[in-house]
């Protein structure tokens, strides 16, 4: 099968309409599980009782927050090497679902720190770091809208968002650097209780939940987006073109 | 565990389910923009959609 | 006549090097025309400067703690508010579109303009550094390693953000540049302040400094060829 007949927005669009469902039942059932055993056979924690709970969510949050980065960064790198407009709408289908985990990552982090280290905030290295990749995002998102020209938007934020990804790993070298500097090789204010086996499986059913959430979100925006953006393409024409073909 | 242990979570509740709740909240809403965001799209392009 | 004296000699090839230098020229001949921009941007660095002290109060104590980074996160914005000149008039009158037609390397005519962009508004940061960093009661040392920082960390800055300057070109909205380029700019605000932190405490600057030698060298390497090619996007 010719995956390439894909690359066109237009006839991407139905196969992204197809597999969307499907995703989004897959993440709801991982979620149902996942849930059950954050929230109610998991065992309470003896260090930091019922408050470890929050890691469930905050750990899936922040990997997808990661994740989806690079998968956005994988796709702007596509568009750039082969001119591609899908690959682009692809990136930008994923950027505010990513900047909504990062959201997500910080806001469940507070929460977690407030009762277990008595602070919402402590300016440790992960969390100082998911910040800055916040604004990676909303940079990224801000420098699409600002631009009107599609093409010079998609272009123009590919490299921003390959910038950006290059410099993430020197960022957060850095701010772990600046952490350690200035708190001395202190509690690691990120570390989890010792992991029971069923905790890490409620950590990795709320990943592969948040995992297949995300596509089927970013699948569903980016049949959106091909609709806003290529209105004016023939598509009757090109369908019925494509079915007289298959015959 | 009893519904009142449950709910009062060792007495952390509004962190662990202010957490839950916002996860809860942000994913329902992202939802409901992405399909009004879609939905709006259809409309502007006049029902016209590629298909297979 | 030989038929070699009558064909006429090929010209030679411009190189990279020829185009630095040509741009660096064109640059600083033009930005020292309008000299009194420059004083009003190195200005607003000492105001910042002075600002912080105004704002926590006058203790001498906190205000040496605060030091290095207050004198860093202002030169961050220095030169965060100098960026837009970079581009702004080439791309405006038509220049930036016949230098991407030049026969010269468009990443080496790019080059040559940041530098001359540093020349005329890093370095004077740099100059003027150890005497705010009197006003925060930073000892000797501390200032030279300061001002050591500044002199490789201010070119990193107007490398980094020659690429968010490029990327925003004719765009109305400048605190879109400052969301783009200040989380980029992180490592070299940390790497700098923590230098002195460093030789404050004993423990020598030396692992800092290379760092931000280190981040300098990748960003001569990487930010023209990346400002080039933005540049060619906003321009096509």
């Amino acid at each position: 099968m010719n995956w390439f007949r894909f690359a066109s927005p237009a006839s991407f669009y139905p196969l992204a309409g197809r597999l969307a469902p499907w995703f989004g039942g897959a993440a709801a059932l991982f979620a149902a599980a996942g849930l059950y055993i954050g929230l109610v056979a998991a065992p309470t924690d003896a260090t930091q009782g019922d408050a470890y709970r929050i890691i469930f969510v905050h750990v899936a949050a922040a990997w997808m927050s990661m994740f989806i980065y690079l998968v956005m960064a994988f796709w702007c790198a596509v568009s750039l090497m082969f001119n591609a407009r899908l690959a682009a709408m692809m990136a930008q289908a994923l950027a505010p679902t990513g900047a909504l985990f990062t959201a997500l990552a910080l806001v469940t982090g507070a929460l977690w720190g407030k009762p277990t280290w008595g602070t919402y905030w402590a300016w440790d290295a992960r969390m100082t770091s998911e910040l800055i990749l916040l604004f990676l995002y909303l940079g990224y998102m801000a420098l699409r809208q600002a631009i009107d020209e599609p093409r010079r938007a998609d272009r123009a934020s590919a490299v921003l968002a390959l910038v950006g990804a290059i410099n993430v790993p020197i960022i957060y070298f850095s701010v772990k650097w600046w952490n350690t500097l200035h708190q001395g090789a202190s509690v690691s204010l990120t570390s989890a209780p010792t992991m029971a086996a069923m905790m890490l499986t409620g950590m990795l059913l709320m990943a592969l939940a948040a995992w297949f959430y995300s596509i089927a979100i970013a699948l569903t925006r980016v049949r959106a987006i091909i609709l806003e953006r290529e209105r004016h393409a023939g598509w009757v024409g090109e369908a019925a073109l494509a079915a007289r073909g298959a015959r | 565990m009893s519904v009142a242990e449950f709910v009062s979570m060792g007495g952390y509740g509004f962190y662990v389910w202010g957490s839950y709740a916002a996860c809860v909240l942000a994913i329902a809403a992202e939802i409901v923009i992405v399909r009004s965001r879609f939905a709006a799209a259809r409309r502007a392009a006049g029902g016209r959609e590629p298909s297979a | 006549m030989t038929a070699a004296q009558a064909a006429p000699r090929p010209l030679p090839a411009p190189g990279a090097w020829r185009g630095v230098a040509w741009a660096v020229r064109r640059d600083l001949r033009l930005a020292l025309r309008s000299k009194a921009e420059l004083g009003v941007q190195l200005l607003f660095y000492v105001i910042v400067a002075t600002l912080v002290p105004l704002g926590v109060g006058p203790d001498s104590v906190l205000l040496r703690a605060l030091g290095p980074g207050v004198l860093w996160v202002a030169a961050l914005l220095a030169s965060l508010l100098a960026l837009p000149r970079l581009f702004a008039m080439d791309f405006a009158d038509g220049t930036l579109e016949q230098m991407t037609l030049s026969p010269y390397p468009l990443p080496a005519l790019i080059s040559g303009k940041i530098a001359a962009h540093w020349l005329a508004t890093g370095l004077p940061l740099v100059a003027v550094s150890p005497l705010l960093g009197l006003q925060f009661g930073l000892g000797g040392d501390e200032l030279v390693v300061l001002a050591l920082g500044l002199l490789l960390g201010t070119p990193t800055l107007s490398l980094i953000g020659a690429v968010g300057a490029a990327l925003t070109l004719g765009l109305r909205n400048g605190a879109l540049l400052a969301l783009l380029v200040l989380p980029l700019y992180v490592p070299v605000l940390i790497f700098g302040a923590g230098a002195v932190d460093a030789v404050r405490t004993g423990l020598g600057a030396g692992a800092e400094l290379s760092l931000l030698g280190a981040g300098l060298l990748g960003a001569l390497v990487g930010a023209p060829l990346a400002a080039a090619a933005a540049a060619r996007i906003a321009i096509d």
